[in-house]
């Protein structure tokens, strides 16, 4: 019982995760650096608190979390792709950006400084019981996200291909792909699956509050690299910080281990990742290159 | 720079041949100077101009008047005594975490990592502040918390300078995932061994305090404007010195212009880039004197507030030079401190958004302006040789 709550627990906390992550290995593997996927997701939360307050049900919210991650992609794909900016750079903008927006429009429509009003969610209150979770369709894409995505990888054209353009974009344009075009493509889906992460969030405690996405988005950056860039490795990489995470909650009080060293977990494993102590991670050999 | 410089020495009669190659060189080199200049400025100018479109923009959506905001952010910030104290104060901090960033840029490492090197910074300042012996002199003092402030943001910085040296570690990932570990270890010690009860913060200290402009002069009162500013001024003098007049700082432009070439010139490239990410996080750290030593006397959570990441704003608008930092550093301060002034017609934010969008300005105008002015270039060639050839014939 005990274990079925955890179990249960992790993954609904691991669902933003997976979904951005998921945003973050299409991105990361067709050569674009992740590192708005924060800003992409807090962009998807506020859409959704938008389109659901307005349309009145949740579905409206995923539309306009996806019309929100759109247009943070669109910015995105102009200043990497068209203007070949540096791709850290516009990263860190595009976060910064999104923070300082979303305020400015929490006042300028709900007139507050912290948070939207109450917005329809998934499922009525109570229906499902324990299993209330599995109600919400967005638990069944976070949860089909990396595995369709591993599918798409390496048993279809466009898999191939985005891999291709990743790894050797001359080699790929030698061979007719047009680069840019499956950097754009891969680039949206990135976008609409981050903001979809977003949209769990603020249609699971059904208001938009000030940079809820508290930085889920770097956590899901930590998956990617940590999961090797491969699509299952990182799925099992999002359910293992959101169990460290279950785990500190479910701790909670009894002082075992503090808090703070039970959020550093994810960094710390990213970074020994990346140091190679035990398997090297390799990122995509034409990561941030721009021409 | 002058690699045209060379046709002046040469002894050979001025043969008409020779007489174009050497007005080549000349307007070569006029184009060189004027291309530096273009590279360098435009786009911050760029910037600008696309931050006060947005604004206006912005603003009129919020059916105010452009005009009126701008004036108001000028007079709340540049308008009196208090406001010019504010700005001050916050370019400070900015300078440090730009001239940070601009280090580290320089030898082609992205330092993201300023805020929590920033937040460490002042944590070990402070944390010496109150291990001093109560009233040591300032001037013993204040000289003894700065060299901790950068050894503790030096400390934070070799870890992702180390792992990029020894194991080619992305430091641009490292240095994200360190802010987020060194934030937690400090909420953790803070909150769990050194906190006042009931506060975020740790007991205020007893030596090294930063003396506010105010006490020298009064018009400043009220305003946390403090001499922290010569310490980021005489940093960024400091850095130039060590960028542009040391060999060191050679290898460190070497190594970013062209890491392979380094190399093979003979420049030890991990060692160069261990010691730059430990400078860069040594400049960082020292903003961290500003607001514990400066200002409130303690460490408190969250004081960096995201100036780390402003560093990376300031750092691109003023072009990763020094004496450009200190620049961008006041213009980042005045949107900062502005975006309170106007607060009461439009949202604070305001100017948030305004940073952003010149962040992103930037860099797409700088890939872009060096594209044009290469086509321009090319063009101007292009017409040298064909008047060349209509001379001739």
């Amino acid at each position: 019982m005990i274990l079925l709550t955890f179990l249960l627990q992790t993954i609904r906390i691991a669902i933003p995760y997976l979904l951005a992550a998921a945003g973050g290995v299409m991105s990361e593997r067709v050569g674009v650096i992740a590192l708005g996927l924060e800003g992409m997701m807090l962009a998807g939360a506020f859409g959704a608190a938008l389109g659901s307050y307005y349309g009145g049900n949740p579905w409206a919210g995923l539309v306009g979390a996806l019309v929100a991650g759109a247009m943070v992609t669109a910015v995105l794909a102009v200043a990497t792709l068209r203007y070949k900016a540096n791709q850290v750079v516009v990263g860190v903008a595009i976060n910064l950006l999104v923070v300082a927006a979303t305020r400015f429009y929490l006042r300028r429509i709900f007139d507050s400084a912290s948070n939207s009003p109450r917005v329809p969610g998934f499922g009525g209150e109570g229906a499902g019981g324990m299993f209330a979770s599995f109600v919400n369709p967005v638990v069944w894409m976070g949860l089909a996200a990396l595995p369709v995505l591993a599918w798409v990888f390496y048993r279809t054209p466009f898999g191939l291909r985005a891999r291709a353009v990743g790894e050797k974009p001359e080699a790929a344009a030698t061979l007719g792909v047009a680069v840019t075009r499956l950097r754009l493509q891969g680039l949206l889906i990135a976008g609409s699956l981050a903001s979809l992460g977003g949209a769990y969030l603020a249609l699971d405690q059904h208001q938009f509050s000030d940079s809820m996405t508290a930085g889920r988005g770097f956590i899901a950056l930590a998956a990617v690299i940590f999961g090797r860039w491969e699509p299952v490795r990182v799925a099992v990489a999002c359910l293992l910080f959101a169990g460290a995470e279950t785990l500190q909650i479910q701790l909670q009080g009894s002082q075992l281990i503090p808090s703070q060293f039970v959020e550093m977990i994810p960094y710390v494993l990213t970074i020994v990742a990346l140091a190679g102590v035990v398997g090297r991670s390799v990122p995509p050999a034409a990561l941030g290159k721009t021409e | 720079m002058s690699s045209g410089m060379s046709g002046g020495t040469s002894t050979g009669p001025a043969t008409p041949p020779r007489e174009q190659q050497r007005k080549m060189q000349s307007t070569g080199e006029v184009r060189a100077i004027v291309q530096r200049l273009a590279g360098g400025f435009l786009p911050p100018l760029v910037a600008l101009a696309s931050a006060a479109v947005v604004g206006d923009l912005l603003i009129l959506s919020f059916g105010e008047a452009p005009s009126t905001v701008f004036r108001l952010l000028v007079e709340g910030t540049w308008g009196n005594a208090y406001g010019i104290g504010q700005v001050l104060y916050k370019a400070t901090t900015l300078a440090c975490t730009g001239l940070a960033f601009a280090l580290a840029s320089r030898a082609g490492l992205f330092n993201i990592g300023a805020e929590g090197q920033l937040a460490a910074g002042g944590f070990g300042a402070a944390l010496l502040g109150t291990l001093l012996p109560a009233g040591t002199p300032g001037l013993i003092a204040v000289p003894l918390c700065l060299l901790a402030a950068m050894l503790v943001g030096a400390g934070v910085g070799a870890v992702p300078g180390a792992l990029r040296a020894k194991f080619g570690a992305s430091e641009v990932i490292v240095t994200i995932m360190l802010n987020f570990i060194v934030l937690a270890f400090l909420n953790w010690i803070v909150s769990s061994k050194l906190r006042v009860p009931e506060t975020l913060h740790t007991l205020p200290v007893v030596a090294g305090m930063v003396p506010r402009l105010a006490d020298s002069f009064a018009a400043f009162r009220g305003s946390a404007a403090n001499f922290t500013i010569v310490f980021a001024v005489l940093a960024a003098v400091v850095s130039w010195w060590y960028l542009f007049r040391t060999r060191s700082g050679y290898e460190l432009r070497a190594v970013g212009l062209q890491p392979d070439a380094a190399e093979y010139g003979g420049v030890r490239v991990p060692r160069v880039m261990l010691v730059t990410m430990c400078l860069s996080g040594a400049l960082a750290g020292l903003g961290g004197m500003n607001f514990v030593l400066g200002y409130k006397g303690y460490y408190e959570e969250g004081f960096a507030g995201g100036a780390g990441f402003l560093g990376i704003a300031v750092g691109l608008v003023g072009r990763n030079h020094p004496f450009g930092i200190l620049g961008a550093a006041l213009l980042f301060g005045t949107l900062s401190q502005g975006g309170l002034a106007v607060n009461a017609i439009v949202p604070k934010q305001l100017t948030d958004i305004l940073t952003a969008v010149v962040i992103l300005a930037v860099a797409v105008a700088v890939p872009e302006v060096q594209k044009q002015l290469r086509a321009a270039a090319a063009n101007v060639t292009a017409a040298f040789y064909r008047d060349a050839r209509n001379d001739v014939s």
